[in-house]
């Protein structure tokens, strides 16, 4: 079984976001860029499963520009085998649903019977891809899980199901799967494995090479369209309590009640 | 081309959630300005409960042993015939880990455009317009559908419950053909507690890593929130040296949540952390440093130690009654 592994770039969580132009999005001049830390869990779980030998090959796939190189290639250090970067000027300006098209492309082009990805990328937060490259391959999908086993083409995952309750499911493959936070300590790169990504390549194709018609992707297609980037609504200045522990306590209360009126 | 609005009502063992009546009040303001008229869809349920008071004209329903447990398969299938059925220009639901699942899926099936987790809806120029958090709620943007349908997933909590003002629903049983289920429950386990889903809570109590074990966290912070009935949250730190389970987590990588009132005890507010609670109404911190980032993000702050804080809190939440 071939793994292939959605990863995507973002910047670093702790990034301070700036808006760069409010009609386009945010200034990325300063940002650190690291692999979506979903992704990284993602990409763990695959790992894993090719070192039990249940996989044969991990492939990463990616939709970006070579900037995410040193992403992909830290993943290649880390253990995955090849990696497709899909890249095209057709490509620019893609919603989820663009961007699921050229993955779902890639994939079928791969070969790959199981796709690990992360629950969403911390950028958008959008959390739609993976499922859309189910459907568009009209494969299975299991969200959001933090426990996997994996038996004779048969998985076993766990899945939040609402109302802080877990579902237990089981599927075959073909399949999609999303991954959260909990199913496994990603690993960091060994100092062989970086050697060893050195000698390995990162693939680059576009909309000919997947086969896959150029006016189905790309801003021209893309239904959803963001504008109006500004940054959150500033909160007014918190009123620190004075007094003792006793009287700093009732004053809360008397606020919560009676003035934000919550309780 | 539809019109109108389609609200996905979610139901808890057949009792319907805030959500929908959020949802519902939104949907008749939108309505008003966008035209056409507002229905619900109740998946597994067939009592609309007061979906009509507050709104909706028809309620459509689906029933079945297909549907008496969450499956995508049967979901996708039950949204895309109500949607047949209702014809609407919007469907809204609450960003509930089920819709999250199987909205991506419906949308790439009707090559329809999707806003997810937005906190903010409007209608301008006869179309309604979404506001979302990204990069974790660092950043807001608006979100324009382009196409006939547009797909919204609603934080809870973003909408107030208006008033029930409406009358009676139609009730239209709808029946769908689900055929297989790709991926099959073949068991749940229940929730730990008996509180509200930290993602849907209205009031939460979340302890970090200054509460320094899991026997103090039960000790201090779960009677706190249980006092005035709110659900546990916590900080990564904490969830890290176990003293809460990770679905307690919230953040960046725990929970997203938005209720109206969030109690950070012994939580410096690292971005991450923020990133999960940042547009709750009222924030408030309770930390033994003054300087501690989350008091800038607080509506009301004590500056203390939560050892003493917390147990005497607890006493006045109790003496509300
Ligand atoms: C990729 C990534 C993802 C992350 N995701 C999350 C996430 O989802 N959620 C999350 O929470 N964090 C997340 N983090 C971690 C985050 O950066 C912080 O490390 C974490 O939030 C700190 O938790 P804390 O506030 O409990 O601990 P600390 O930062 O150690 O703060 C403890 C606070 O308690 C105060 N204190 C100490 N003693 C007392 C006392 N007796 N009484 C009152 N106050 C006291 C201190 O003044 C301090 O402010 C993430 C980090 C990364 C890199
Ligand atoms: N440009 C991309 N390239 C590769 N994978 C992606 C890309 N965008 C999204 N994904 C995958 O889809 C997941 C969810 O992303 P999103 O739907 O954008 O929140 C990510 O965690 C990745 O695994």
């Amino acid at each position: 079984m071939k793994i292939g592994v959605l990863l995507k770039q973002v910047p670093a969580s702790d990034a301070r976001i700036k808006i760069a132009d409010p009609s386009t999005g945010i200034d990325t001049a300063d940002i650190k860029w690291e692999i979506n830390p979903y992704d990284e869990y993602a990409l763990e779980a695959a790992l894993q499963l090719k070192d039990a030998k249940q996989a044969s090959s991990v492939v990463v796939l990616t939709v970006g520009g070579a900037d995410a190189d040193q992403r992909i290639r830290d993943a290649l250090a880390r253990g995955a085998d090849a990696a497709v970067r899909l890249d095209d000027p057709a490509f620019e300006g893609s919603d989820c649903l663009g961007i699921a098209r050229i993955l779902a492309a890639a994939a079928k082009a791969e070969g790959v019977e199981l796709l690990l990805a992360g629950k969403q990328a911390i950028d958008g937060d959008n959390a739609q891809v993976p499922g859309m490259v189910a459907e568009l391959l009209g494969w299975g999908n299991i969200s959001v899980v933090d426990k996997l086993e994996f038996a004779d083409g048969t998985v076993k995952a766990w899945r939040a199901s609402g109302g802080g309750a877990r579902d237990v499911v089981e599927a075959s493959l073909p399949l999609v799967i999303t991954c959260d936070k909990g199913l496994n300590e990603p690993r960091y790169a060994s100092l062989k494995g970086i050697m060893m990504a050195k000698r390995k390549k990162i693939a680059v194709k576009g909309a000919a090479d997947l086969g896959l018609d150029p006016s189905t992707v790309g801003a021209a297609a893309a239904l959803v369209v963001e504008d109006n980037w500004s940054l959150p609504p500033e909160r007014p200045a918190g009123r620190i309590l004075e007094g003792d522990d006793a009287t700093r306590v009732k004053e809360l209360v008397r606020l919560l009640r009676d003035e934000a009126k919550v309780i | 081309m539809g019109n109108g609005i389609l609200v996905v009502a979610e139901h808890e063992g057949g009792t319907i959630k805030k959500t929908a009546y959020e949802l519902l009040t939104k949907a008749g303001e939108l309505a008003a300005s966008i035209g056409g008229k507002v229905s619900a869809l109740l998946i597994g349920a067939d009592d609309p409960g007061d979906l009509g008071a507050y709104g909706a004209g028809t309620v459509y329903t689906v029933t079945g042993d297909a549907f008496t447990h969450y499956t995508t398969t049967a979901t996708v299938a039950a949204l895309q015939a109500a949607i047949e059925a209702a014809d609407p220009a919007v469907v809204l639901a609450p960003a509930s880990p089920q819709a999250k699942d199987a909205f991506p899926r419906l949308a790439a099936r009707l090559g329809a455009g999707l806003g997810t987790e937005v906190t903010g809806l409007e209608a301008r120029d006869g179309r309604v317009v979404a506001r979302r958090p990204q990069y974790a709620g660092k950043a807001f943007t608006d979100v324009h559908i382009k196409g006939d349908l547009a797909l919204f997933t609603v934080r809870p909590n973003s909408f107030a419950v208006g008033e029930a003002t409406g009358g009676s629903a139609e009730v239209v049983a709808l029946s769908v053909d689900v055929g297989e289920p790709k991926v099959k429950v073949v068991d749940t386990e229940a929730p730990s507690g008996d509180t509200v889903d930290l993602t849907e809570a209205d009031r939460i109590v979340s302890g970090g890593r200054a509460v320094k074990s899991k026997e103090n966290f039960d000790k201090y912070i779960r009677p706190l929130a249980a006092s005035i009935g709110a659900t546990v949250g916590a900080s990564r730190a904490a969830v890290d040296a176990g003293y809460a389970p990770h679905s307690e987590q919230v953040g960046q990588t725990g929970k997203v949540v938005n209720p109206s009132l969030y109690i950070a005890v012994g939580i410096s507010g690292a971005i991450q952390h923020l990133a999960g609670m940042r547009t709750s109404k009222i924030i408030v911190a309770i930390n033994k440093d003054p300087e501690a980032p989350i008091f800038q993000h607080s509506t009301y702050g004590i500056v203390g130690d939560l050892f003493d804080i917390c147990p005497l809190l607890t006493e006045e939440f109790q003496a509300l009654g």
